[in-house]
């Protein structure tokens, strides 16, 4: 059911609010126990929130959103809801207070009805490093959602909500989107608050809808868009008329077509169906424009450097201190006093060099404080984020900074300047969304160099700032769903909108 | 560049990790992939570009100086593993 839909049988009078609820209520509980989006469900506050948003519809004073049911990334706060990022370092966590994008929608009258699954602290590509065990795709349960996003993705694709909230860091919107069949926006970085999101990549992270439609999209882009003191990188810009630009598409746009990302690797059906969109495009009037983005190439390696580094900082906060996972205090004791007893003895019977190395090694073992953040931290994380959080502090690391991150650094500005150019030619540049179609569960596990690859079309739009959406683009011969995706300049959300309802239209 | 188990152990100090001897083998050769992978950015000439820190231009103003009400004392020690009615506890490290 889409935003309109509801909408339409709500203020109609056709059902009560109460009614939409209850269907979603049900869809969840049959659904969900195999799908495994809802990590929360708080059913007894959504049917709350429906009565008091039916006294409004009722008299007439109801907001944008009233019909609206939304699931919400478990990485966005929401006050005295558990936040825990799928992360065992923050299980039983609950958020004191509400991220502005959850306000904003409250205002609205969005009722929200749980919380949604996801890759630990968004890192990942599947949904599958989840401390709630993996998410699986509604179209095949053998297959992955994508993620990082992939509960949020997951639960529209299966209509247990009107709508959810995701994050985009590399692709973690848009990427599960294609997977899952459904329409994924990755906001400008700045145009939608992040206060109160959980910080993985603060120069990536964005918020960003995930719905069945690009109109959905727009109505809720419309209502989390805009500045908020709380959040300084925030834009002051205003926000444009979204809805508007979905239910008047132009068809004489320039579309970019960037060679680089038609190019090897790519899934042959996934090409010819995007080629065939494109033609159908342009005979309704769009102008096909060939464009070069030359340092596409390098930017998964420029996103994975600053994308570690970034996360390794922003997740030093959990020391399981004032809040989150701690480490068995009387365990890690106990342990510290055993190895200082052993390393005492080894330091008694050993003699000359050795006996010096010995010695600086007990003078530099951990103080009891430093141990229990050592091992709240160890036993909190799940695999992945380790991963990340050592490239990250390797990569930032005595010796290591210029050539890793600081080269990183500048070739971002390339990137950046790549599309640049090309928004100077052309109102939008299309991709596909990812390279396959969803893959099987456990496939790509084993290799992280693989996992990151499959990234390769969506990070470039978030090394360079700007927004992008995944439309439904077609079903393969294997019966899943992918993407097309349309990147338009920063702050030029109209535009991708208005290119994804194309696509729309020509169904 | 090649990762050594030594460097592992190193960079896990820094990160406050402590990981099994198993861990340390497995990332060593995990982290000497990927940066194998992300050696491809040194065929980029980057000698005359600058770092791209900031993606958007930033419009810093400052925000009405204008007290707001702090986050509540109880809300702020809700989620403390350890806490009595005012503070956050630790482990003692000055003996």
């Amino acid at each position: 059911m889409t935003i309109s839909e509801a909408r339409e049988k709500v203020f109609s009078g056709e059902v009560k609010l109460r009614q939409i609820v209850e269907q979603y209520i049900n869809k969840i509980e049959s659904d969900n126990e195999e799908i495994n989006a809802f990590v929360y469900t708080d059913f007894e506050g959504a049917l709350a929130q429906a009565e008091e948003v039916q006294n409004r519809i009722d008299e007439g004073s109801a907001g944008k959103l009233a019909g609206v049911v939304m699931g919400i990334k478990d990485l966005i706060c929401e006050r005295n809801k558990p936040t825990t990022c799928a992360s065992e370092i923050l299980e039983g966590f609950e958020s004191v207070y509400d991220a502005t994008v959850i306000k904003r929608l409250k205002a609205e009258d969005a009722i929200l009805i749980g919380r949604v699954n996801m890759d630990e602290f968004a890192m990942g590509s599947t949904n599958e490093y989840s401390k709630y065990g993996a998410v699986k795709n509604p179209n095949n349960t053998e297959m992955v959602p994508g993620g990082s996003s992939g509960g949020s993705a997951a639960t529209v694709a299966a209509d247990m909500a009107t709508a959810t909230l995701g994050s985009d860091t590399g692709g973690s919107i848009r990427q599960p989107a294609s997977y899952c069949g459904i329409v994924g926006l990755k906001p400008t970085y700045g145009r939608v608050s992040r206060y109160g999101l959980v910080a993985f990549a603060s120069s990536f992270d964005c918020i960003g809808p995930l719905s069945h439609n690009v109109e959905d999209a727009a109505r809720i882009l419309d209502v989390i868009a805009g500045f908020d003191e709380r959040d300084n990188t925030s834009s002051h810009r205003e926000k444009s008329d979204y809805v508007h630009a979905v239910q008047n598409p132009q068809k004489n746009i320039k579309i970019g077509v960037p060679e680089e990302f038609f190019g090897e690797g790519l899934d042959d059906e996934i090409k010819k169906s995007i080629e065939d969109i494109l033609s159908k495009l342009e005979a309704g009037g769009a102008e096909l424009v060939p464009i070069h983005l030359p340092h596409t190439k390098y930017g998964i390696a420029t996103y994975y450097i600053l994308a570690t580094a970034e996360a390794s900082s922003n997740l030093a906060r959990y020391d399981g201190i004032r809040y989150g996972h701690r480490a068995n205090k009387d365990e890690m004791v106990d342990e510290l006093k055993l190895e200082e007893q052993a390393l005492t003895e080894k330091v008694a019977a050993a003699v000359g060099e050795e006996k010096i190395a010995l010695q600086k090694e007990l003078a530099m073992m951990d103080s009891p404080l430093a141990r229990l953040y050592k091992k709240s931290r160890t036993e909190g994380f799940g695999s992945e984020v380790k991963r990340r959080i050592m490239l990250g502090t390797y990569v930032l690391s005595a010796g290591y900074y210029d050539a890793y991150y600081g080269k990183a650094q500048k070739v971002r500005r390339l990137i950046q300047n790549d599309y640049k150019e090309a928004f100077e030619k052309v109102d939008v540049i299309v991709s596909p969304t990812a390279p396959t179609t969803a893959f099987k569960l456990g496939e790509k596990l084993d290799d992280p160099v693989q996992m990151y690859l499959n990234d390769i079309f969506t990070t470039t739009a978030n090394l360079a700032g700007i927004c992008g959406i995944s439309v439904p683009a077609g079903t393969h011969s294997n019966g899943l769903p992918f993407g097309i995706q349309f990147m338009a300049d920063a702050f030029e959300e109209t535009k991708v909108l208005n290119a994804g309802r194309l696509v729309e239209l020509l169904k | 560049m090649s990762v050594t188990e030594k460097d592992v152990r190193y960079v896990a100090n820094l990160a406050r990790l402590k990981l099994p001897e198993n861990e340390v083998k497995s990332l060593a050769n995990d982290m000497n992939k990927i940066l194998e992978y992300m050696e491809l950015l040194n065929e980029v000439d980057t000698s005359n570009v600058a770092p791209l820190e900031h993606v958007i231009e930033l419009d810093s103003r400052l925000r009405t100086d204008k007290a707001e009400k702090p986050l509540d004392h109880d809300d702020a020690l809700k989620n403390a593993p350890d806490a009595d009615s005012d503070y956050f506890r630790v482990p003692k490290v000055i003996e």
